[in-house]
């Protein structure tokens, strides 16, 4: 699937549910299914600023493409790094520094999420962003 | 006066957030304000806005006995000897920096001593750190006991022949438990230790009578007891004002002026430098009337000991919660508390998708959080116009948050 693809795939995921509630069940489903992150990796280094709960993303490179695991200690937000991840994992670095992440706005995320939340998200996106533009 | 009268005074709690009732328990970040004051604030800017004390127009006139009538207002409320013993201040924070501040370059020396309990807002630790720091002072934490109080014997044991001010809350803005702030003083007093309280949830929850707390520092904010935003009190026994150096330079808190040398204003004119917020500080007036009124009124207080019972109750008993601040008979309806294998930030954002308005996290009190062994707490905290529906509906939405997260 392309970056284009799954992106409106999600788009139309979220657009199935009307109620705020359903779309937290939503995410928080998908944070109960993100892959478990090795407990060695949450550093310091890979502690993401900027959010109320914690946040941990690591980037590998394997022929050419970046994988991105991650952690957080709060579901909701483990969700939404979820999505992210499942979005933009597996694409080149030039795949995901050229894209504007506008998707994240179409599907209502940034503006109905509270503003230390949102900007735990623009911390998240800014993160992989920078890691797909300089590597770590 | 009813529940439902007082309500119909705050046209912000008829306010629907996602299609949802407001139901706000924030109320120890910020009250909200009644019609009186919003009314207050505005007529004050509409009619008579011109800068206090200095000009002899009418609409200073006005302005300046606006002004000073909250001053007068302030000293009833809080039982102050004086009117000269309360100075404005933009919130507590700016009280407690003054005194760390003018009461520190005075009495503070190298190798003395500042006590402060650890479960202190920021802005009752920092600014006495600043000034340990600036001194060579040793900042001292007084422990507090398992049920959320401070405990008179435990702060008896660290006062020294060193020790030049202690620092403590009325109440805590996290453990929301009332504490013996009385004994606590007279213990700094036998050892000839003045005490500072911050009282910014306390002034909102109990009657404050500084005379019989004995204090000699008692700081609060104008917002958090219904007033405008930007408002302050610093009440100070007038030996400590009288003997403490101007805050801050500027306009007002002077006598004369030469380059040779500058004499100051009398109290408390001294310590209010520059333009003061004249527009906002009368609004005091009408606010500390509602909260008299509130505190006065049979059916309020029926009625928050009610919540409080009921909320302490359903908290307590549930296994799944851990409440901090558990000291039942000095219980205030302000709850802070754990769930367990569920984050705080998590319960907080769905509450507020189910129209519920809560705090999450460390509420400007890391120390104790790392003290109690958390990242983090979920907080309700209640005011008059909140009713026991609306607590009912809380408890409610939270079981249900704490389902959908488990």
């Amino acid at each position: 699937m392309t970056l284009e693809e799954k992106k409106q795939e999600i788009i139309e995921e979220f657009s199935l549910y009307d109620e705020w509630l359903d779309k937290y069940e939503y995410l928080i489903e998908l944070g109960k299914s993100l892959e478990p992150f090795p407990e060695e990796k949450k550093t310091e280094d890979r502690l993401i600023k900027g959010c109320q709960s914690r946040v941990w993303l690591d980037a590998e490179e394997r022929e050419g493409r970046l994988y991105f695991s991650a952690d957080s200690d709060a579901i909701i937000t483990k969700g939404i790094i979820s999505l992210l991840i499942s979005v933009y994992s597996g694409r080149t670095r030039e795949e995901i520094a050229a894209d504007d992440f506008g998707f994240v706005a179409e599907i209502g995320l940034k503006e109905n999420l509270s503003p230390t939340r949102a900007n735990g998200l623009v911390s998240m996106i800014d993160t992989i962003k920078n890691l797909a533009e300089n590597g770590r | 006066m009813t529940i439902t009268e007082i309500r119909s005074q705050f046209p912000i709690l008829d306010t629907r957030v996602y299609g949802k009732p407001l139901v706000y328990l924030d109320n120890a970040a910020t009250a909200q304000r009644p019609q009186s004051v919003v009314d207050c604030w505005r007529d004050l800017v509409e009619g008579s806005n011109a800068n206090i004390h200095r000009a002899v127009h009418a609409l200073a006139a006005q302005a300046t006995d606006a002004y000073e009538g909250a001053r007068e207002r302030v000293k009833s409320f809080i039982n102050a000897p004086s009117r000269v013993e309360i100075v404005f201040t933009s919130g507590a924070t700016a009280s407690i920096n003054l005194v760390a501040s003018s009461y520190g370059q005075q009495f503070v020396n190298q190798g003395d001593e500042v006590i402060v309990s650890v479960c202190e807002h920021h802005s009752n630790i920092v600014p006495w750190q600043l000034l340990c720091e600036r001194k060579g002072a040793l900042l001292k934490v007084l422990d507090v006991a398992e049920d959320g109080r401070l405990n008179p014997e435990s702060l008896k044991r660290l006062l020294t022949n060193r020790t030049k001010i202690v620092a403590i809350s009325h109440i805590s803005n996290v453990l929301g438990v009332i504490n013996p702030v009385k004994e606590l003083a007279a213990v700094c007093h036998a050892a000839g230790v003045p005490v500072l309280v911050d009282g910014s949830q306390g002034i909102v929850h109990e009657k404050v009578d500084v005379q019989d707390l004995d204090c000699d520092f008692y700081a609060f904010s104008g917002h958090k007891i219904y007033a405008a935003t930007g408002t302050g009190v610093l009440y100070g026994k007038k030996k400590w004002l009288e003997a403490m150096p101007p805050y801050m330079g500027g306009g007002e808190m002077i006598e004369t002026v030469r380059f040779s040398g500058t004499t100051y204003a009398p109290l408390p004119m001294k310590f209010e430098a520059g333009t003061q917020n004249f527009n906002a500080v009368p609004t005091l007036v009408p606010a500390l009337d509602f909260a008299e009124s509130a505190r006065d009124n049979p059916e309020v207080q029926a009625e928050q000991k009610t919540i409080l019972d009921y909320v302490y109750t359903q908290l307590t008993q549930d296994s799944r919660i851990v409440l901090y601040g558990t000291c039942r008979e000095a219980k205030i309806p302000l709850f802070s508390f754990a769930v367990n294998g569920v984050h705080h930030e998590d319960l907080a954002l769905i509450l507020d998708k189910m129209g519920v308005a809560v705090r999450s996290g460390q509420m400007c009190a890391e120390p104790l959080m790392d003290h109690l062994g958390v990242t983090g707490l979920l907080r309700a905290s209640f005011a008059p116009y909140n009713t026991l529906s609306e607590a009912k509906y809380f408890i409610t939405s939270l079981q249900r948050a704490i389902e959908m997260l488990q």
